[in-house]
């Protein structure tokens, strides 16, 4: 019989953890594979990069109204006086001045900085709301489709294979008005907030498929393991076997997959708001802004910069920590 | 020691069916048809080679198969097709040890989560509190009660398989069904952990069903041994009349494969020749008449039963046993006669 | 073989009818009379009678879906004021647009295929010969750039990236033209000038991943056993990379491959927003935001068909490699 322990992502770990050292050795206090995942992490300088990055985006967002206070301009204002007669921005680079620092919009003459700062906020939410819930569904649906098989899992496969063969962003780009008219019916103005659920709604209602896919193949791939027939053989039941059996093993892949969801989140909620549907112009937005700032490619390139750029420096953080996640996790991959 | 068997097995099957798309195109006999008792405190071996469904077996004793057809019974009730909840009460009664130590501890959990969780299954509370009772076992199976936290991954094969023997004695059972539990070992360490296996047994007065392809381990551990062949038991007895006297030409086969380094001059192995036929179509009548040097027309036609020779423990499914030496040669009419009657 | 492909085939039908009874359902069942979206601004309530008639849509859904499904097999008539006979593949009349809606889609897909296909080429090339190189080239300069590069490229947007490129290449130095399609048979070379950028964009940021996919499958492929056994037979470098260990790594590739074509090609909406090219994407979004069902119904089935047979193709090109994949 084979001795080879163990395949899989998940499980990567025992190869690389210390050879079984003699009983009566050092610390009696083992280190779990969490905690030898940890340590790789904290030695990996991308990893910590990016993480930093990450913390210091997340703490822009939480503190927006903070900085609105401290900067002294609010999303909304309009500064109608620092345009020009045909509504561009007076000066340099957009009109990028000491008190706005990444210029204005032209035609409403709106300050960049800050909107970007609430931009920020918004796709942030709407990411790790949808990541969140996506994780949620997919982890529960996946584990317990490959975990119980049969007619559940044949379900929850065709279902997976049925969202594959939508196109999110037309379906998405329909559906996103026709769920608003459905709550508000024709009349007045939509929310904030709801627009924001709606999206969520609609990357929830996407997303999970994929996730699902993934947790149910390591569920498969661990289903047969003797230990799982140990604890069925004490007489575990279902919650038992997925939540403490087989979770604990898999929760790596799950999490770096979530590590790369939120970023396609953030991109997927501009790619929206720029083909138009997504949030209204109420709401600061990235995709909002981009969109908007396309129609002064020519005459004002920074209003496309600015916007341009976080959007990149945030997804580049996050597939960077995602990336390093994985490499930490997983050692034997992508080295 | 009562005679009354704590396990009882009668007509024991599970036929696995091959499925091509969505038709049912054969049946796997991986186990067809198994009778024997476990007595109290009592270790049978079961041994065969790799395929004969010794392993399936183990595996429906426990439950985690369902069987096919037959009976088990424990501790004189009808386990065959007892729900999760009927069962509860059994599981701590009945226990199994895996043959992969690498796999069949959860990499993720440490030892004493591992060793509690039969305990936490079944919401046992020992007295003294489910540290103490997991430092207890580990202890009793020859580990540092302080590793208590480390993870699998920290120890060796050896060391696994005893954090996997703790677990299996957490519910204090009175039957053990151990699938292989060396063979996956360095041989070196393969004699501790039978050793510690046989200690147990003592100390606990377990029971165990023995699960090995290994003749010599199997001879080290068990009282009575049954050998299987494509899912059927051909011979079943008690050890020393086994090893000593096997009547059934596959065990001589298999016996007669043991180095014994003891034994000078030209050794009287048994080669059989050909391979196990696949238990999706098996022989007709004598199963192992593929490969026997003694098959004759109507080992093709009937099929043997399983009968005790001389009144004794002994019993031997062929038309042509081996006679031990000194008795008289009885004729093969006989023989039909009496598996017929 | 014969049996694995009937099995594939019925199993993309199934999922291609229910992508069709789900748009139906999404589109003509929800609460927003489809008609009040397909009749030109000043429409009385006659109108809107007779419309709403011409569609069937006082008519029970089953009936309608099971007309609009023979249209696509069979053609129908749809009455006078929506054209008359509409020949098979059927998919409609346009209130919107006032065609019916198989011309429409008959001029907008050669757009979209016409920026997929060429820019599908480069990104493969680009992506997994990049990605081979720096896996074979591993921890050199030109592996950390491959690296860096794919990363970047993994992050940028795509209508940023064509942003930059018609400020630089049309606006600034008007190397190119103003992006537009013209038909390769009238003139190639317009064809290729207005969609070279949306090739280039595209292509950047698809090779990213692909590059970043097959660096990782070929690491993974490299130290493998037979890799290995191979070059301890004294087989030439480039006879094990090259035939055996690419082999290898490149099957992976082609499913994602599969999948992302089949995605692009059921509309490339970013693309053609963001170069202001009318291909099948636009033409969806234009549809949805003028509440044009016929036209949303037609995009989404064809971006779906896309997608199932691609999903087909690959599966049989997998069956074709990989022996075991037909048992199962």
């Amino acid at each position: 019989m084979s001795l080879s322990p163990v395949e899989g992502v998940a499980l990567a770990e025992i190869e690389s953890g210390p050879e079984a050292g003699a009983p009566g050795m050092k610390g009696v206090v083992g280190r779990s594979p969490g905690q030898l995942a940890w340590l790789r992490l904290r030695r990996d300088r991308t990893a910590m990069v990016s993480g930093v990055l990450l913390i210091l985006f997340m703490l822009l967002a939480l503190a927006a109204p903070l900085i609105e206070m401290a900067y002294g301009v609010g999303p909304r204002e309009q500064f109608q006086s620092l345009l020009d007669n045909f509504g561009m921005p007076l000066g340099y680079a957009g009109g990028v001045t000491g008190d706005h620092w990444f210029g204005l919009e032209p035609g409403l003459g709106r300050d960049i900085f800050i909107r970007l700062i609430y931009g920020l906020r918004t796709s942030l939410f709407i990411a790790f709301a949808a990541a969140l819930i996506t994780a949620t569904l997919g982890v529960v649906l996946g584990a317990l489709a490959g975990y119980l098989g049969g007619w559940f899992d044949a379900v929850i496969n065709w279902i997976t294979d049925l969202t594959l063969a939508m196109p999110f962003l037309i379906i998405a780009l329909a559906l996103t008005p026709t769920l608003t008219l459905r709550f508000y019916g024709e009349r007045g103005q939509v929310s904030a907030a709801f627009g924001v659920g709606v999206l969520i709604a609609v990357f929830a209602i996407f997303g999970w498929t994929s996730t699902a896919r993934l947790v149910r193949g390591q569920v498969i791939a661990l289903r047969e393991r003797e230990f799982v027939e140990a604890a069925k053989a004490s007489g575990a039941g279902l919650g038992h076997m997925l939540f403490r059996q087989l979770l604990p093993n898999i929760w790596a892949p799950i999490l770096v997959s979530f590590s790369l969801a939120v970023p396609q989140f953030i991109t997927s909620e501009a790619a929206l708001s720029f083909i138009g549907v997504g949030l209204s112009d109420e709401t600061p937005s990235f995709g909002r802004m981009i969109y908007d700032s396309l129609d002064y490619l020519q005459t004002d390139p920074a209003y496309v910069f600015f916007p341009g750029i976080m959007i990149f420096a945030l997804v580049f953080a996050f597939n960077l920590f995602g990336d390093a996640l994985r490499d930490a996790l997983d050692p034997k991959s992508s080295r | 020691m009562t005679d009354e068997p704590l396990l009882r097995v009668r007509g024991l099957s599970k036929h696995f069916p091959v499925r091509q798309g969505l038709r049912a195109t054969g049946l796997v006999r991986a186990v067809d048809g198994l009778n024997f008792d476990v007595r109290p405190g009592e270790t049978l071996g079961l041994v065969g080679e790799s395929g004969c469904g010794k392993t399936t077996t183990g595996r429906m004793l426990v439950r985690l198969l369902e069987p096919t057809a037959g009976s088990i019974e424990f501790a004189g009730r009808d386990i065959t097709h007892a729900g999760r909840r009927e069962l509860r009460p059994l599981r701590q009664d009945l226990q199994i040890i895996f043959q992969d130590p690498y796999a069949s501890l959860n990499p993720r959990h440490t030892v004493g989560r591992i060793v509690a969780m039969p305990l936490q299954v079944n919401g046992i509370k020992p007295p003294g509190g489910i540290r103490a009772r997991v430092q207890e076992l580990l202890e009793l199976v020859g580990l540092n009660p302080e590793h208590y936290n480390r993870y699998p991954h920290e120890f060796s094969g050896g060391q696994r398989q005893r954090i996997g023997i703790a677990r299996a004695l957490a519910l204090r059972p009175k039957l053990i069904v151990a699938d292989e539990p060396v063979s996956a070992l360095d041989v070196s360490i393969q004699a501790q952990v039978v050793n510690l296996l046989r200690d147990l047994q003592r100390d606990l007065g377990l029971a165990f069903v023995f699960i090995a392809h290994d003749l010599a381990v199997v001879r080290h551990f068990s009282q009575r041994v049954a050998v299987m062949y494509l899912g059927r038991i051909v011979e079943i007895g008690d050890r020393a009349d086994i090893y000593e006297r096997p009547q059934h030409p596959y065990t001589r086969a298999l016996l007669s494969a043991i180095p014994d380094v003891t034994q000078l001059g030209p050794a009287g192995r048994i080669r059989l020749t050909g391979d196990v036929p696949t238990p999706l179509d098996p022989p007709s009548g004598c199963r192992f008449r593929t490969r026997c040097w003694k098959a004759q027309d109507v080992c093709a036609t009937e099929e043997p039963a399983l009968v005790p020779r001389d009144g004794g423990n002994q019993a031997t499914a062929c038309h042509f046993p081996e006679v031990p030496e000194g008795e008289a040669v009885r004729s093969t009419d006989a023989i039909v006669e009496e598996v017929s009657s | 073989m014969a049996r694995f492909l009937l099995k594939r085939m019925f199993s993309a039908a199934l999922t291609l009818f229910a992508v069709s009874v789900l748009t139906f359902l999404m589109f003509f069942a929800l609460p927003r009379d489809p008609v009040t979206g397909m009749c030109p601004k000043n429409c009385n309530p006659e109108r809107l009678e007779r419309v709403r008639t011409e569609l069937g849509l006082n008519d029970p859904l089953i009936s309608q879906y099971a007309g609009y499904m023979k249209g696509i097999v069979t053609g129908r008539d749809l009455g006078s004021a929506q054209g008359g006979r509409c020949d098979a593949p059927c998919l409609g009349w346009s209130y919107v647009t006032n065609e019916a809606v198989s011309d429409t889609i008959g001029r907008v897909l050669p757009v979209t295929l016409s920026i997929v296909i060429p820019a599908a080429i480069l990104w493969l090339l680009l992506g997994v010969g990049l990605g081979m190189i720096s896996a074979l080239r591993r921890g050199t300069w030109l592996d950390r750039a491959a690296i860096g590069f794919s990363l970047t490229g993994a992050s940028l947007q795509l209508y940023f990236v064509g942003a930059v490129l018609l400020l630089v290449f049309v606006y600034n130095l008007r190397l190119l033209p103003v992006p537009s399609y013209t038909s390769i048979f009238d003139n190639p070379a317009k064809w290729a000038s207005g969609l070279v950028l949306s090739w280039v964009a595209l292509a950047f940021l698809f090779s990213a991943i692909y590059a970043r996919l097959s660096r990782a499958q070929m690491l993974e492929t490299l130290s493998e056993d037979f890799v290995r056994t191979a070059r301890a037979k004294g087989l030439a470098k480039r006879t094990v990379y090259g035939r055996h260990a690419l082999r290898a790594a490149i099957t992976p590739v082609v499913t994602i491959a599969g999948l992302d074509v089949g995605g692009a090609l059921g509309g490339t909406v970013i693309t053609e927003t963001t170069f202001g090219i009318q291909g099948l994407g636009r033409t969806a979004v234009d549809a949805v935001r003028s509440g044009d069902l016929p036209t949303i119904m037609a995009t989404v089935l064809i971006a779906a068909v896309f997608v199932v047979l691609a999903n087909v193709l690959v599966d049989l090109l997998y069956a074709a490699i990989d022996p075991r994949v037909r048992l199962r």
